[in-house]
């Protein structure tokens, strides 16, 4: 009884910063204006403007999940494999923008695609065309690529470090070639760490709307900024909450799929 | 002269500042059952690593069959390897396991199906493919491990410490059962230990290492009886180690007493190592025996009685099956043949040279 009672603080806390607001956005979500109850919020991600949102969300954080997963499951092996003072210093470098503002980054590149930006120029000198890259999904892509990847990384090659070295041993010993030894071992003793990898990078880039909005020029729309307009220039805070509640569908939906794989909480190593 | 299936020459290996094996040489022979026999940090684990392929030696070469792998890549190498802590694929099945190296290799279906079984009925798993790795008991997984070499017929079967991570009961069985398998197989096996008796009771060949040497290499019955120096005979069984002098041939003097022996051609009034094994040790009426003394220490341990006698200024150990109570007066005697002479290293330099002729 005692020691529940070191826990009150937090309970509190929980209870006023998540179940209480999760609860209004229950509640606005199925009224209306003048709080009457409806399913018309919930049934406006129907809409084509709110469907297309959606589907450009969805489509373009497959595509920035892919690449985190392409690029990040190399890179977890080359630290798997490196010295231990080198390994400790390529996490460290790795880590090092995660620990600045996020906006920051993402304005940054910005800066670095933008018409007579840094890419602009570089390809100007040595002659070749302008490239639009700045304003166009593939923008948004990059920037949720660059912002999710440690969130990819770091759980795979936890997963990694935990196979022993013998494993490897032995699949060599069996005849394995390095490839093999990727496939048969590496892979699939890591889809644990891979599973919590998608999670972190696929939820936060299905509901990003901060990336889009500095990448995209404010002319390509998530679904995360359809609900952010919502709440701020419609003030509509009924609507916001109800596709917020669709949106959370998906999240639940896709966590208890990847759940099933990470048996191991990997996640909870971050 | 044939080949010998193995054949390691002057192999040095370091890490860092630590010299782990330094210029050892050792030639395995076909359908041997070869044991490296010594403490943790000999370089035992390191050779069979060596061979293995999953270190390079520093210096020497690795001839298999005559031919140098010492630049080979363990993936292309005839041999499979026991791993000391099995080292089973825990996301493959029992039967995915063992069939692991069959499938890289390319090898059909059935032949794959067909060698599974036979490999588990030969460790006496049969019908045990579907089962999970985290199922089996220490005992299990090790049975799979030798199945998963031995199914690919490798030429050469490298274990380490295989049995270390088993119970004392289930060690001794597996300790015949590997000796059955070694017969039935006629493959060659090279095998790591620190335990002296899992040594003696399988080997063809004991290789005693310690300090990146080879101190000894001889039957396990040379091994004990003519240990060639105090490491030896300390290390393989108990024993008791005195000081000496070689007063001739066929006489030594242990603590001013003079014991008639067998050995000979180590000079005149030399100091020598003494070895008496504590089993060869008798107990006699005080006065019968050469050197008298007291009991000291009596324990018994199961087929014997361990007894401490301090006399002449040493505490010997002795085990007999008669008891005799602390304090008991006894002298001690040991018959000729029973004494084992050493040479005495004047100082570790010394036995380092004397090792590497």
């Amino acid at each position: 009884m005692k020691r529940q009672a070191f826990a009150l603080p937090f309970i509190l806390c929980l209870i006023a910063s998540t179940v209480i607001p999760m609860m209004m956005v229950a509640y606005y979500g199925f009224t209306d204006r003048s709080g009457s109850f409806t399913m018309a919020n919930i049934l406006s991600v129907f809409q084509p403007v709110h469907l297309k949102a959606l589907g450009l969300a969805l489509g373009l954080s497959l595509i920035s999940t892919v690449v985190c997963l392409l690029l990040a499951f190399p890179l977890a092996l080359i630290l798997r494999d490196s010295h231990l003072g080198r390994r400790g210093f390529i996490v460290f470098i790795f880590i090092l923008p995660m620990w600045m503002n996020f906006m920051l980054r993402t304005m940054a590149w910005q800066v670095i695609l933008e018409r007579d930006g840094i890419v602009d120029s570089l390809l100007n000198f040595i002659h070749l065309p302008h490239a639009q890259i700045i304003n166009t999904p593939a923008a948004i892509v990059l920037g949720m690529v660059y912002d999710f990847l440690p969130f990819m990384v770091l759980p795979i090659y936890n997963s990694l470090m935990k196979i022993d070295d013998s494993l490897i041993e032995a699949a060599r010993d069996l005849g394995a070639s390095s490839r093999k030894v990727i496939s048969s071992v590496l892979l699939p003793l890591s889809v644990p760490g891979i599973a919590s990898g998608i999670t972190m990078v696929f939820i936060p880039s299905l509901t990003t709307f901060v990336i889009s909005n500095i990448l995209g020029g404010g002319k390509i729309y998530l679904i995360g900024n359809i609900i952010e307009q919502e709440f701020t220039t419609s003030a509509n805070w009924n609507l916001g909450s109800g596709i917020s509640l669709v949106m959370m569908l998906f999240i639940l939906g896709s966590m208890a799929v990847l759940q099933r794989l990470d048996k191991s909480g990997e996640a909870e190593l971050l | 002269m044939k080949d010998a299936l193995v054949e390691l020459q002057h192999i040095t290996k370091a890490f860092g500042e630590n010299v782990v094996l330094d210029d050892l040489s050792l030639a395995i022979e076909e359908n041997e059952f070869v044991t490296l026999l010594g403490p943790s940090g000999c370089g035992k684990s390191t050779t069979i690593r060596i061979v293995g392929g999953f270190e390079k030696p520093d210096q020497g070469r690795v001839l298999f069959e005559g031919k140098d792998i010492t630049d080979v890549p363990p993936n292309r190498r005839n041999l499979n390897t026991v791993f000391q802590k099995y080292a089973l694929f825990p996301h493959l099945t029992v039967g995915q396991n063992v069939a692991y190296g069959l499938v890289i290799s390319g090898k059909t279906d059935q032949y794959i199906r067909d060698k599974v079984r036979y490999g588990l009925k030969l460790v006496n798993l049969a019908g045990f493919e579907d089962r999970r790795i985290e199922s089996l008991s220490g005992g299990q997984q090790q049975r799979v491990a030798m199945a998963r070499a031995i199914v690919n017929e490798p030429k050469l079967l490298l274990l380490d410490e295989p049995l270390g991570a088993l119970d004392l009961k289930l060690r001794e069985e597996m300790e015949y059962e590997l000796r059955n398998l070694k017969e039935e197989l006629g493959i060659t096996f090279l095998y790591v230990t620190h335990d002296q008796e899992e040594a003696l009771t399988m080997s063809d060949k004991v290789v005693v290492l310690n300090g990146g040497y080879i101190q000894q290499m001889g039957t396990p019955e040379e091994i004990y009886n003519e240990p060639e120096n105090a490491f030896v005979a300390s290390f393989i069984g108990d024993s008791n180690i005195v000081p000496g002098k070689m007063v001739r041939d066929r006489l030594v003097e242990i603590y001013g007493v003079p014991f008639p022996c067998v050995d000979e051609g180590f000079g005149e009034n030399r100091p020598v190592d003494v070895v008496i094994r504590p089993e060869d040790l008798i107990l006699r009426e005080p006065g019968a025996g050469k050197l008298d003394g007291t009991v000291i220490s009596n324990i018994f341990i199961g087929v014997h009685y361990e007894m401490q006698v301090a006399a002449g200024g040493f505490e010997w150990l002795v085990q007999n099956t008669v008891s005799h109570p602390v304090g008991e007066h006894v002298s001690l005697d040991v018959i000729p043949e029973n004494i084992q002479i050493m040479k005495r290293p004047a100082s570790e330099d010394e036995e380092a040279l004397a090792l590497d002729v």
